[in-house]
């Protein structure tokens, strides 16, 4: 019988649950404080709460990029497509009229269909006419840019709307709406995929699509799905930066958001190869990002070496889930088994 | 020099001191035994069988041998004196060389520049282009192959590659070299080169372990053989004291009862149960692929495509499921035109298709065995409908039950399946779609004798139903004995068509040699 720490150690999960675990901890250690939550006039702060709703949007890009990655494909777009969502929204708003609910609430429906027909066009590049998908697109990533740009004709376009700023800065039962609005798409994607017979299809096609193909499975329909839905997903979270900053920011909006998306699906365990995917994964994956970018000032490290620290923990977490590396580590290590509490093996 | 001559290789061989001998090995995995206590003798100057069933053990007894895998308990004696490997290299400076079944050279070097790799003739700091050819030319000719040394190892054929990895393994001054299923990509004049080199080699004193699934080649080649059955030895014979049948019987270990059913029952299909056909195709075609052709299938009929490799056998099955489409000729179901454009339209008229690439085209290694065996019928459900866990389970589970697949667990890794359980899989992969049209190219190839006869049997037990089958198998035997009709193949066209009224296999090989006989046959058992 195994023990219940090899039996955990052996789950798909537990060194990046444990990476992310072992940073909260330096944090703890550095800020005994660091845990601590208040409640005020309803709404709940703190680090923890901080950490969640500024993963919310990276959540919401690696959600889309998780399928997206499962069907050996790549997305790169997903930060342009973010600030195109943003500078529709914004340049909808502005004008007369600024503050109207039903004006907010247009120009979210207008931005996610701009994004869904944007995604269509990915889906269209990779599926029908066969390019690869990391060249496929990069043309949205560069051209997408311009076309925000185009869109808020150059100009930061700050707007002023109680109701578009509750999605990034809104509370709902004493949690910041960000967070509710990440977990909530997380649900549905989780459901999407593994009630319905989604999650297994795009698995097929990620590990063998021509077997794929001749069991009958319609690849392209399932591919144009995942790029759709990841434009979507992008489009979403480029709402949530515009609301934070009230403000469509054509340049900044969502810029390297989609190597923080794929980092977060690979430390959840999915491979770039394509396949089986882990959307847990994904979630402890951009847990452990923003955690990580909290950890940078807390710790003390000097901001202008925080892209060469998050680099080096980047580097660490992969090298754990690396099962050569991991090898090499255990041949090192005292053989003996680990000590487990009695009734834990049971 | 000893008391024996060691260019004789002969009976008297068995009386030295083995080159190598394992002692008593045993490997589990997991907590499962793979190996327990076998036992192998190699001899200078002998080529040794290693005979089994898929999952008998032979690869896992290769891998310890060549330092894959550490062995549990037992011993590796080499020239009097116990090893431990716990790495190929190490293996290799042992003197233990292995080539495997696909061929892994790189095929933009020359010949010589693969065969030397690594170990280069240097010369002023850089390669010795000159002597690395002298080198190879030398080699190949001492194993009698006529090749140019500095030509692209690309540009020969798969066979002249295979003896190429034969000769860089050679090379390293090999006393054991291991062959892994070498002649299964092989027509029958390669299979005979590569027997005289592997001649050549045991004259030389190689001691050679040969592993195949063609019983004809080993008793071509072998001196010696080691049998295992599921892990454990079950004997080690010379191959002339030994009959065929005695062989099997060791290797499946019960008496031949499955064969000898199929032999009784397969045949007993009763034909045609339709007076229209299910399937007709008409002057169906593909360029550069298949020449026009008519054909109808009936329900409840056994159609068996014969032919050689490349004689257009896949592609006219491939036309029949729309997995390429044709670009002329018309295609009826149930009397109605119809045209496949993809997999997916074939599905839908309940054409089902089997391809012969069970790696490529057939199984999804990293899903379970549920996910592979549900993966047509939820494909044509479409992603929106899951198959309800409850029908999932009670389908799973009945097949893995009727087709006798093991492990009995459906959320094993579909990876870590036998040959012959995969294909079982792919089987009830597309017998849950209940298909009216299950066409089948090579369903049996690279399987052991036992899920040979189960899938046997189960196609003839599918006709009886009234299911129309399209069988495609190189062996012709296997042909013969399960279709009520015969369809001919060669040079991509179709040449002959008729009854199977108790054609023998000489007789249909002279079909399928037909007038211009020049081509090769594909096996040797076609020889």
């Amino acid at each position: 019988m195994r023990s219940l720490v090899s039996r955990l150690s052996g789950h798909q999960l537990f060194w990046p649950v444990l990476a992310l675990v072992a940073l909260l901890l330096i944090n703890v250690i550095a800020t005994p404080t660091f845990f601590e939550v208040r409640l005020q006039d309803g709404h709940l702060y703190g680090n923890l709460v901080d950490i969640l709703r500024n993963g919310a949007p990276i959540l919401l890009v690696a959600l889309g990029m998780t399928l997206v990655i499962a069907t050996r494909g790549i997305d790169l777009s997903v930060g342009a497509v973010a600030a195109i969502a943003g500078a529709v929204a914004c340049v909808w708003i502005a004008g007369a009229d600024e503050g109207s609910a039903s004006k907010a609430l247009v120009a979210c429906v207008l931005a996610l269909v701009i994004c869904l027909v944007l995604g269509l066009w990915n889906g269209f590049l990779v599926s029908v006419l066969g390019i690869q998908p990391i060249i496929a697109t990069l043309v949205l990533m560069t051209a997408g840019r311009g076309l925000a740009m185009l869109v808020t004709g150059g100009q930061i376009t700050t707007i002023n709307n109680p109701t578009f700023s509750k999605i990034g800065g809104g509370f709902v039962l004493t949690l910041p709406l960000a967070i509710l609005i990440a977990l909530f798409v997380f649900g549905l994607t989780a459901a999407l995929t593994r009630r319905t017979a989604l999650g297994m299809l795009v698995e097929a096609v990620g590990i063998n699509p021509e077997a794929s193909r001749l069991a009958g499975v319609r690849a392209r329909t399932i591919i144009w799905t995942a790029y759709v839905f990841s434009a979507v997903c992008a489009g979403l979270a480029g709402l949530m930066i515009a609301s934070n900053t009230n403000a469509a920011d054509a340049n900044a909006a969502g810029l390297w958001i989609e190597l923080d998306a794929i980092l977060a699906v690979v430390i959840g365990g999915t491979s770039l190869a394509g396949g089986r995917f882990s959307l847990a994964g994904t979630l402890v994956g951009a847990l452990f990002l923003t955690t990580l970018a909290a950890t940078i000032p807390n710790i003390g490290i000097p901001s202008e070496t925080n892209y060469l620290f998050k680099a080096v923990v980047v580097i660490l977490v992969c090298l754990l889930q690396s099962p050569k590396a991991r090898a090499a580590l255990a041949v090192r290590r005292r053989s003996g088994s680990p000590v487990v509490q009695a009734g834990a093996a049971a | 020099m000893t008391q024996m001559d060691l260019t004789q290789p002969d009976a008297a061989a068995v009386r030295r001191e083995p080159v190598i001998e394992m002692r008593d090995i045993s490997i589990a995995f997991g907590g499962v035994p793979a190996l327990s206590g076998v036992d192998l003798r190699l001899y200078a100057g002998e080529v040794h069988a290693l005979m089994g069933e898929n999952g008998a053990g032979k690869s896992t007894m290769i891998k310890a041998l060549t330092g894959v895998y550490t062995i549990d308990s037992g011993t590796i004696v080499i020239g009097g004196e116990e090893h431990q490997f716990s790495s190929p290299a190490e293996s290799q400076a042992a003197g233990i060389s292995t080539v495997y079944q696909e061929v892994n050279l790189v095929p933009n070097l020359t010949v010589a520049e693969n065969m030397l790799l690594g170990r280069e003739p240097r010369r002023w700091g850089g390669i010795d282009a000159k002597a690395m050819n002298r080198m190879a030319a030398a080699t190949l000719e001492r194993l009698g192959i006529n090749i140019d040394p500095a030509s692209e190892l690309g540009t020969h054929p798969i066979a002249v590659q295979q003896l190429v990895a034969i000769a860089r393994a050679v090379d390293v001054d090999a006393r054991v070299l291991i062959l892994d299923e070498p002649t299964s990509s092989l027509d029958a004049d390669e299979v005979e080169k590569l027997f005289a080199v592997m001649r050549t080699l045991r004259e030389h004193g190689t001691a050679i372990v040969f592993v195949s699934h063609f019983l004809d080649q080993v008793y071509a080649i072998a001196d010696r053989m080691t049998i295992l059955r599921n892990g454990t030895l079950v004997g080690e014979l010379m191959v002339a004291d030994t009959s065929q049948l005695e062989l099997v019987k060791l290797m499946i270990g019960r008496e031949l009862e499955v064969l000898d059913r199929i032999d009784r029952e397969v045949s007993a299909s009763d034909g045609r149960a339709s007076e229209t056909p299910v399937m007709k195709a008409l002057g169906l075609g593909r360029k550069r692929a298949l020449e026009s052709f008519d054909l109808e299938l009936y329900d409840g009929e056994v159609i068996g495509i014969a032919g050689l490799l490349g004689s257009g056998r896949t592609e006219l099955a491939r036309l029949l499921f729309g997995a390429d489409t044709a670009d002329e000729g018309e295609l009826e179901i149930r009397s109605t035109r119809r045209k496949l454009r993809t997999p997916r339209h074939a599905i839908d008229h309940k054409i089902a298709f089997s391809s012969e690439n069970r790696r490529a085209e057939g199984v999804i290694e990293d899903l379970t065995v549920g996910d592979n065996m549900l993966l047509a019928l939820q494909a044509s459900r479409g992603w929106l409908r899951p198959i309800p866990a409850s029908m999932r389970a009670r389908l799973v589970q009945e097949y893995i039950e009727a087709l006798d697949i093991r492990p009995a667990d459906p959320n094993a890794l579909m990876r870590n399946l036998s040959g012959g359980n995969q294909q079982k899989v792919l089987l009830a992969r597309w017998l849950i779609t209940s298909p009216e049209v299950l066409i089948l190219d090579e369903p049996t190839r690279g399987i052991d004798i036992g899920a040979k006869a189960q899938i046997q049997q189960l196609v003839a037990e599918l006709a009886r139903k009234g299911m129309a089958v399209v069988f495609i198998s190189a062996e012709l035997e296997e042909v013969l004995r399960l279709s009520d009709r015969l369809v001919v193949m060669r040079d991509r066209r179709m040449i002959d068509e008729r009854v199977n009224d108790d054609l023998s296999v000489s007789g249909l090989l002279e079909i399928i040699a037909g007038e211009a006989s020049a081509e090769p046959t594909e096996e040797e058992s076609f020889a």
